[in-house]
């Protein structure tokens, strides 16, 4: 492990002030340490922002919530306001890791996680996310579990989040501070597709902080469902952050976000556009996964993740109907 | 359920404390790291090492490599020619090693050595046809192949035919604690801290490779955080770990990570197997065919054994049993946990499932129309045998007789549900031991042996068999174990730790009460024994076997493939239990792990790199908390005088033997679906729903 300085922070405003390009700023290290070891990360500084003042949930008087980038995870899924307004966010961080990761986890850190990938992780073997321009050996090789969706010809990961998944759906933004002051980037704009750059996850620059993720308020049933390879502390195959509206047997409003299939959350917006209004049966759920799967393009052994895709958002969203 | 007690394990406050120190824990003043550097090629040759870098890192010792490393006296185990050549036979082989004042700095410059290579194309694909298979002693009917009758013929003639390949993968054991050693010299006397499965085998091993007289060799290991196997043989750690203590002068650490386990300390070989069973219409077996082809490494053969179990399974007059093997490019396969038999009997149970299907018998009445009344090659009569009564007791349990057979037919909501049943088997083995016995004046008693405790809780197996045979109270016996200075005895393995070493104590306890008058004196009085003439001597008239039988439900959800179990039962008949708590917390973990090869575990070897790319615990997947449910072990009492002084059977393996197959044949049940390869993952599920 390269020698590395250790440094904490008491305002962001020190923090960004410590941090240069061989900065890394250290939430719960629960990935970030990892990769240390692993030599895939090699960052001569680390900035420890978890004693910034960034440890809160409030809740806005519009019914949003300000959830600070330091809280734990396990904080987050106990606190009775998100438990009360957003169920499906707190399934999510309860499906992630296991119960000591999350005591340690950040919700920043979650945000910011890296991919599972093998290849990625082994800095034996090229990368293009780890070193660009090396070459991508999980295209023909071991993939079974990376995207369908939105995926390059230099890369093909999927982002690890469970959290970031509910997030999306629920129209999350990312409060951040960076060197240019602070900045509100939606969820949608937060993540990257890799296209020929996919050593950049997010849109954030570099030096800049994660404040913050402000919820705003949802009025429909929702819920989150993972599918994996054991029954808890795996990754997703597939996993579904959805939420619906329905009155009289018709869908007036729901949300959608899928994870597992792509390099980000993979918010559902032509599945919802053509559930909007329409009944909700099986076969109109089913329609609008068609439409959203239309784009996905699976790997040699992946398209075992179209049908799973196509079969949670069907069901997520019926069993999301009896109940209304 | 009859045992000798039920104790629980006499380390067990160490262990839970902390107190409890393992291989590389043990303080020692001046101890430096060492770090390996692992082969990025997968064949080839080594051109050019550059270590200066390496070794301009302050703190750095040395750094070793096949060209500075001493030379070894050659084993038959070519894993342990740790750094004797520049030839690279796998990815992942150790190359090199740094030897640093800290672990963070050996493992940094360990990262700045540069090794070149000329890289050959390597070859690490496994196929039942590679050009490159072959089968030792083709022509004898030694343990490689095994044949009676004329199976082809009778296969062909028979009105009922099963022919089926089923497939598993590349399993890699995860013991908590890694393979890991501290080692330390005295002039040329050498002691180990070492995470083993035998330290007697350990000493001659080290003896071996440096020369060294056996009595100049200490192997101190009192707890063993898991081994299943993967430490059953000196691994190169150990080796690595002296060389590099020997060339800084310094007692030297070296504890692999999880990632480098996957390529140095061994795996269960993938298997693809075909099994062919000729029945008359009533169900009674007229010939069973089962091939195995697997794989070994190109420096060291071990062979998996996968159809061994089929040899003494069911009745039929034309058998046949073989495997073979392919060396192929990759990293060493070796023992684990139930090594053969648990794949071997997941292929022969399944194929007996779908012969039960085929037949539209009862699966438990198939296998009770095909039971032997001796071995079924030889008929030797069995010293037990109660596979009859297991099924028999797990059907009554399960409540087995209410199941509809027909598959695919009952749902849950969104879940098919079945139910499985598979036959489970395991040879009742044991190896020669030394043993020492002690009664002191205080009235206590001290037993010595170089056995070893895995977590298993041998050293309080050991006790309740030494306090029955001195009619005491287990309080009153110290059993000392764990290090190679006591009696020499064999290793933890095969199951038959427990029947060795409880043979030896058995004696030595017995040679002590014959000494005792009544009257200890100060200084107590001490017997020994040495069961080599015993267990040699002890002839092969019967067939010594444990048998049992799992159950299992599952549910399979049609929309996602997920498979969870919600109940397992095992019944088991394996001699006499020695400690009835531990015993129960054997068969459960075994039980576990089939459930993990059923359903999730899983090593993908990457082919254009040629190693195992899921090198971790996230990625290859044992079974969480979660994944466990409603699990229960029984056992029969089952009085066999022919194996042991004890009546024992031994139990470690056996718990994962036909496990995977009464889960997988339940999946069948539940969704009419047969899967022939393993695991039952999702991504194999789903599409075939």
């Amino acid at each position: 492990m390269r020698p590395f300085a250790y440094e904490r922070a008491a305002t962001a405003e020190e923090a960004l002030a410590r941090c240069d390009e061989e900065t890394r700023y250290l939430g719960g290290g629960t990935n970030l340490v990892d990769l240390m070891r692993l030599g895939v990360e090699r960052p001569a500084r680390l900035v420890d922002v978890t004693r910034l003042p960034h440890d809160r949930i409030e809740e806005r008087s519009s019914g949003a919530l300000r959830i600070g980038a330091a809280v734990r995870n396990s904080d987050l899924t106990a606190h009775p306001a998100v438990r009360r307004h957003h169920p499906m966010l707190v399934q999510a961080v309860l499906s992630g890791a296991s119960g000591q990761i999350r005591n340690q986890a950040t919700v920043g850190g979650n945000l910011l996680q890296r991919t599972r990938c093998s290849y990625f992780q082994d800095i034996t073997k090229p990368c293009n996310k780890r070193e660009p321009g090396t070459g991508c050996p999980a295209i023909d090789g071991e993939h079974h579990n990376l995207a369908i969706l939105g995926h390059s010809e230099s890369c093909v990961a999927t982002h690890p989040s469970d959290m970031a998944v509910a997030l999306a759906a629920l129209d999350a933004t990312v409060l951040t501070r960076g060197r240019g002051g602070e900045r509100a980037i939606p969820l949608a704009d937060f993540y990257r597709l890799p296209g020929s750059h996919p050593e950049r996850d997010t849109t954030l620059e570099p030096g800049e902080l994660v404040t913050a993720v402000e919820v705003p308020p949802l009025a429909m049933p929702s819920r989150y469902r993972k599918v994996r390879e054991r029954a808890s502390f795996a990754f997703a195959l597939v996993s579904i952050a959805a939420a619906a509206d329905v009155r009289d047997g018709v869908v007036r409003d729901c949300r959608i976000a899928l994870g597992g299939v792509a390099h980000r959350p993979w918010r559902a917006r032509r599945a919802e556009d053509h559930l909007r209004g329409r009944p909700l049966t099986r076969e109109n759920l089913a329609g609008a996964a068609d439409q959203e799967l239309a784009a996905a393009h699976p790997l040699r052994d992946n398209a075992y993740k179209l049908r799973l895709a196509r079969n949670l958002i069907v069901r997520t969203l019926l069993e999301l109907g009896e109940r209304a | 359920m009859n045992a000798i007690g039920s104790r629980s394990r006499v380390e067990g406050r160490e262990k839970v404390t902390g107190e409890a120190r393992y291989a590389v824990e043990h303080p020692v003043p001046g101890a430096a790291y060492a770090w390996v550097v692992q082969s990025t090629v997968a064949k080839g040759e080594i051109t050019a090492f550059d270590t200066a870098d390496a070794e301009a890192l302050p703190g750095v010792l040395t750094v070793l490599t096949p060209d500075n490393a001493p030379e070894l006296a050659p084993v038959s185990d070519g894993e342990l020619a740790v750094l004797q050549g520049r030839k690279v036979s796998y990815r992942g082989q150790i190359v090199a090693a740094v030897v640093a004042e800290t672990l963070e700095t050996a493992r940094e410059a360990a990262r700045l050595v540069r090794v070149t290579y000329a890289a050959r194309r390597h070859d690490v694909r496994l196929t039942p046809d590679h050009p490159g298979r072959y089968t030792p002693d083709e022509a004898e009917d030694g343990p490689w192949q095994a044949r009676q009758g004329d199976p082809e013929d009778a296969f062909r003639a028979a009105p009922v035919r099963i022919d089926c390949t089923f497939t598993t993968p590349a399993e890699h054991n995860n013991p908590m604690e890694p393979h890991a050693t501290l080692a330390a010299w005295d002039g040329d006397a050498l002691t180990v801290h070492d995470s083993n499965q035998g330290p007697s085998t350990v000493r001659s091993t080290l003896a071996k490779v440096f020369e060294l007289d056996p009595a100049r060799v200490r192997v101190i290991s009192p707890h063993i955080g898991g081994g299943f196997g993967s430490k059953g043989t000196p691994r190169p750690n150990v080796v690595l770990a002296a060389m590099a203590a020997r060339a800084v002068g310094r007692p030297v650490k070296l504890a692999f990570t999880r990632r480098q386990m996957y390529a140095l300390t061994g795996y269960r070989s993938p298997t693809v197997q075909r099994v062919r069973l000729g029945a008359a219409e009533d169900g009674r077996l007229t010939t069973i065919i089962h091939e195995s082809f697997e794989q070994s490494s190109t420096v060291r053969e071990f062979a998996e054994e996968s159809t061994t179990p089929t040899r003494v399974m069911y009745r039929a007059p034309n058998r046949r049993t073989a495997y073979h093997l392919t060396r192929l490019d990759v990293p060493s396969t070796s023992w684990m946990r139930a090594p053969g038999d648990a794949p071997g009997m997941f292929a022969l149970e399944s194929a007996m499932d779908e012969l039960a299907v085929v037949l539209g018998l009862d699966p438990i009445e198939l296998r009770v129309r095909n039971e032997p009344d001796g071995h079924p090659e030889d008929g030797r009569p069995f010293s037990s045998r109660n596979l009859v009564a297991c099924l028999r007791e797990g059907a009554a349990r399960f409540g087995w007789s209410d199941r509809d057979p027909t598959p695919g037919v009952r749902r849950v909501g969104r879940r098919l549900v079945g139910t499985g049943v598979a036959a489970a088997t395991y040879p009742v083995l044991r190896s020669p031991a030394q043993a020492t016995a002690r009664a002191n004046a205080d009235g206590s008693y001290t037993v010595r042996i170089a056995a070893i405790d895995l977590g298993t809780g041998a050293r309080t197996a050991l006790g309740l068999i030494a306090a029955e045979t001195l009619k005491a109270d287990p309080a009153q016996v110290t059993v000392e174990i764990g290090d190679s200075d006591l009696p020499r005895a064999g290793l933890a393995g095969g199951s038959a730790g427990t029947a060795g070493w409880g043979t030896a104590v058995v004696r030595a306890c017995e040679a002590l009460l014959s000494k005792l008058n009544g009257h200890v004196p100060p200084e107590g009085v001490e017997a020994a024994a040495d069961t080599t003439e015993e267990v040699k001597g002890q002839g092969d008239e019967y067939a010594r076997h444990s048998f049992g039988a799992h159950f299992a439900e599952v549910e399979v959800d049609v929309d996602t493939g997920e498979i969870r179990v919600p109940r397992m039962l095992g019944v088991f008949a394996t001699g006499r239990i020695v400690n009835a708590k531990a015993a129960r917390s054997q068969f459960l973990g075994g039980m576990i792990m089939g459930l993990g090869m059923a359903l999730m575990e899983e090593s993908v070897l990457d082919e254009a790199f040629g190693d195992h790319l899921t090198a971790d615990l996230a990625q290859y997947h044992i079974p969480a908390n979660a994944d466990v449910r409603d699990l229960d072990a029984v056992w029969l009492d089952e009085h066999d005088p022919h194996v042991n002084p004890m009546g024992t059977k031994g139990i470690g393996e056996i718990g994962i033997v036909g496990a995977a197959a009464a889960i997988t044949n339940a999946v069948h049940h539940a969704t009419g679906v047969r899967f022939r390869t393993l695991p039952l993952t999702p991504p194999r599920v789903l599409p075939e729903l």
